[in-house]
């Protein structure tokens, strides 16, 4: 039932990929066929049996979460400790800290600046940032993501930079997507990482889509897929995880169960083994790993996206984690979970207290380096968010473009409709915030 | 199995003959009438060429509209390594033949079945074709892409405006057979091209005849915007014309005059375009009225210049289409011609429109917006 992955038993299939495929597709049905017994084509390797019996899965047993490090830092894992790994070099190790806590920072900042009415909106990732980091760290440069939009350590791991998501937060003329979207809807297409959308799930069936472009387009890579377990009971998640499977495409799908969805607790949004029970309905090869545990995390993306793309086939992985944070500026949690709750987590274990602990055990962290490096980040964070302040908002006309690759004739019109009450009513507008004022929007 | 799904189609494709069929021959007086009749549709390899916007002496064939559609998909795959073609039966030839042959031709990796799910097949769709590779979707009716709205409306329609220039699904098709058929009732028969008409970012397309989709179709997968592109399914097997066999392609967003007129404008589109123009034969014959019909091939964003030019010449309109009435494409078109013609405009625009109601099984001939119903807005609009 399960198995392990190691470089030797995957056979390489990417290059019989573009040979003809004899896969059979369809259950000959001839009655010459038929030996013994029917063979229904909806299950072909079923058995008959004389016993009525219902299968229930409240018997089963729940399917392990596996981890690597435990609470106190020290490797668990007989066959593999991240110490011996040449990846998780000291420096390689301090970054994914690094960047686990510059965003536990930036949610700070922006959170609070939030309350202080200086941008409309935030979503802090507190808790989950072991999973967005670790999993980051194991992709290739070439793989195609897509977030939901609690992986801001996604995004800063693979290499945007803090002004650049800085930008988005504050919508100015810098930000990428011309101040279209609201904050923490980053995107980056110099990293493969689409833009995040707010309808949930909708970007799990594009990891499908373009699982496929990669497959047709035979190249080595993956297409990675992250959603919270709230996500997955749209009806999205299940088309692409359907769709996925049977078309073979090279996708993993990362679920960060935090438990809630907003005010939903889990034993609201579901009655199966979490998420990952689903993978196997669909066909699909699937593990739960601890998403407070980096190194679990990142050997469980690692090894997915080997599958993903030597087998070519969808991966699922579960990250199991606990939502320390309110869902968003706009939430108040403690209205539907005991502040205890969330104290106790926060005590108990967090990602990056988990990957302190291991750092110190190996002697590369120390208490005076980690507040040195804490002052360090939040200097560079406030910076950044100082210069993203300063900047004008995108010129007034990025309003009307992009709707279509061209400007149609009625936005041609509405343009100018909009231009002729900006020139009679100007003092009712505030075209000095934005770049260019009134001339931002062309010509009349 | 391949056997009972080929069966499967077949008796589809006869049902839907035989109903169209039943529609126009058992229907009384005016609104009886042959599809192939029409005399917009291009008879001659002359009249061929000329409509399709080519000079040169192309070769031409005689085809009907799902053959037009197969021969334009098949061009698409052949000039785009990047093409694939997907949705529920496509690769058997699909339900109404336009994928016939193609998966022989392109391979099973380019032309599939997907699972029953079409919000899958839009998602999946959207995403093949953010990787900047060319999607074409079918949705197997009309009716049913109402599951997929989320990804078209959320999705498709806003991937390049949410991409800041970076981030586009452009390559993006969606086809769907439109319209009744003689016996479709609720869920074989809509034409929701308003609910898509609403939303900034799509192109919504409905071509009228066998040279018009060949060219418009190709235009649609060819250009940098997501496309919702309506089949008249009725039109699949009624009209042939003949049609160039080379590549080529006809305007979107540009409405064509099929029969010039002075003294009131007609726009339809689609199989309305057949019941304007006789509609407008028999205004001509009764009333000595002179009909300019256009066929409007582009719901959004459409071409208001066209339309309004007519009218400024004509001084009368009537839009005419299967959808209910209330919000759908003729309101859009009323409105903005009043604003734009209003000093020329001699009466109300009227509306020649499905009843706001449900397509009925055997209430059809009274629902739909036939000849009579036409000729009879045509009368009180000219006699006003």
């Amino acid at each position: 039932m399960y198995r392990r992955i190691a470089a030797a038993t995957v056979r390489s299939r990417l290059s019989v990929l573009t040979a003809k495929k004899t896969a059979k597709r369809f259950i000959s049905q001839k009655a010459s066929g038929v030996e013994k017994e029917l063979v229904f084509p909806g299950a072909v390797r079923s058995q008959f049996t004389n016993l009525l019996r219902f299968y229930d899965p409240t018997n089963d047993k729940s399917m392990d979460t596996y981890r690597c490090v435990d609470l106190s830092g020290s490797p668990i894992d007989p066959e593999y400790n991240p110490a011996d790994d040449p990846f998780f070099s000291q420096e390689k190790v301090i970054k994914l800290y690094k960047d686990m806590v510059t965003i536990s920072i930036l949610d700070t900042i922006m959170y609070d600046a939030q309350r202080q009415g200086r941008l409309s909106f935030y979503m802090v990732n507190a808790g989950e940032e072991g999973i967005a980091v670790g999993s980051a760290a194991a992709l290739g440069k070439d793989d195609i993501l897509y977030c939901q939009y609690r992986e801001a350590g996604v995004f800063l791991h693979r290499g945007v930079p803090l002004d650049e998501m800085m930008n988005q937060l504050y919508a100015n003329e810098a930000d990428t997507s011309a101040g279209r979207q609201m904050p923490v809807h980053y995107q980056s297409i110099q990293h493969n990482i689409h833009p995040i959308s707010s309808p949930l799930a909708t970007q799990i069936p594009h990891a499908a889509g373009a699982a496929y472009a990669l497959k047709i387009a035979g190249k080595e890579a993956a297409s990675i897929c992250y959603f919270g377990e709230g996500a997955a009971s749209e009806g999205d998640f299940h088309s692409a995880f359907n769709i996925a499977s049977t078309r073979s495409c090279p996708v993993v799908f990362i679920c960060r169960n935090n438990g809630y969805a907003i005010s939903t607790p889990t034993l609201e949004q579901y009655r199966g083994d979490g998420i990952a029970s689903r993978g196997k309905g669909y066909g699909i090869e699937t593990i739960r790993v601890d998403g407070n545990d980096i190194f679990a995390v990142y050997r469980a993306t690692r090894d997915a996206r080997k599958i993903a793309i030597e087998e070519q086939r969808p991966v699922l992985i579960e990250t199991m984690s606990y939502r320390v944070s309110h869902h968003s500026t706009s939430d108040d949690s403690f209205a539907y979970r005991a502040k205890t709750e969330v104290e106790d987590w926060k005590r108990r274990d967090n990602p990056i207290a988990r990957l302190r602990k291991w750092m110190t055990n190996q002697g590369y962290w120390n208490d005076a380096l980690d507040a040195d490096t804490r002052v360090e980040l939040r200097k560079e964070v406030l910076k950044s968010f100082s210069k993203a302040e300063k900047l004008k908002k995108p010129a007034i006309s990025l309003l009307f473009e992009d709707v279509y690759a061209e400007l149609p004739l009625n936005l041609k019109e509405q343009r100018e409709e909009l231009a002729e009450i900006l020139d009679t009513y100007p003092e009712n507008y505030p075209l000095s915030v934005f770049k260019n004022g009134r001339e931002g929007l062309g010509d009349k | 199995m391949f056997q009972v799904r080929a069966s499967f189609g077949q008796l589809r494709r006869s049902l839907l003959q035989s109903a169209f069929q039943v529609r126009h021959s058992s229907s009384a007086g005016w609104n009886s009438y042959t599809a192939g009749d029409a005399a917009f549709l291009a008879r001659t390899p002359e009249e061929s060429i000329k409509q399709a916007g080519l000079t040169s002496s192309a070769e031409t064939t005689n085809l009907n509209l799902y053959q037009s559609v197969n021969d334009a998909l098949r061009i698409a795959m052949e000039t785009d390594d990047s093409a694939i073609l997907f949705g529920e039966d496509v690769a058997f030839g699909g339900v109404f033949r336009c994928s016939m042959g193609l998966q022989e031709q392109f391979g099973e990796a380019r032309v599939f079945n997907t699972p029953l799910s079409e919000q899958g097949i839009a998602g999946f769709a959207v995403g093949y074709a953010a990787q900047g590779a060319t999607a074409i979707a079918e949705i197997q009716f009309a009716d049913y892409v109402f599951p997929a709205f989320d990804q078209i409306v959320n999705e498709a329609a806003k991937y390049r405006y949410r991409g800041g220039k970076n981030f586009n699904c452009g390559g993006l098709t969606i086809r769907m057979p439109c319209m009744v058929v003689g016996h479709g009732a609720l869920y074989h028969s809509q034409s929701p091209e308003a609910y898509f008409a609403h939303c900034p970012g799509l192109r919504v397309v409905i071509p009228r005849s066998p040279v018009q989709a060949k060219g418009l179709l190709l235009a649609s997968i060819r250009d940098p915007n997501p496309v919702i592109f309506m089949e008249p399914k009725a039109l699949y097997r009624a009209s042939s014309e003949i049609v160039p066999t080379i590549d080529y392609e006809l305007p979107l967003s540009k409405a064509e005059i099929v029969r010039p007129g002075s003294d009131i404008t007609v726009v339809a589109y689609g199989t309305q375009v057949y019941i304007a123009e006789k509609a407008a034969e028999l205004a001509e014959k009764e009333l000595g009225v002179s009909v300019e019909v256009i066929d409007l091939r582009t719901i959004l964003p459409w071409d208001y210049e066209t339309v309004c030019d007519s009218v400024t010449k004509t001084g009368r309109l009537i839009v005419t289409h299967e959808a209910p009435r209330t919000n759908g494409v003729g309101a859009e078109i009323a409105a903005y011609v009043q604003k734009k013609c209003f000093l020329r405009l001699e009466s109300p625009v009227e509306r020649v429109t499905g009843w706001d109601a449900p397509n009925s099984l055997i209430h059809e001939p009274f629902f739909v917006p036939d000849v009579t119903r036409v000729f009879h807005g045509i009368k009180k609009s000219v006699n006003y």
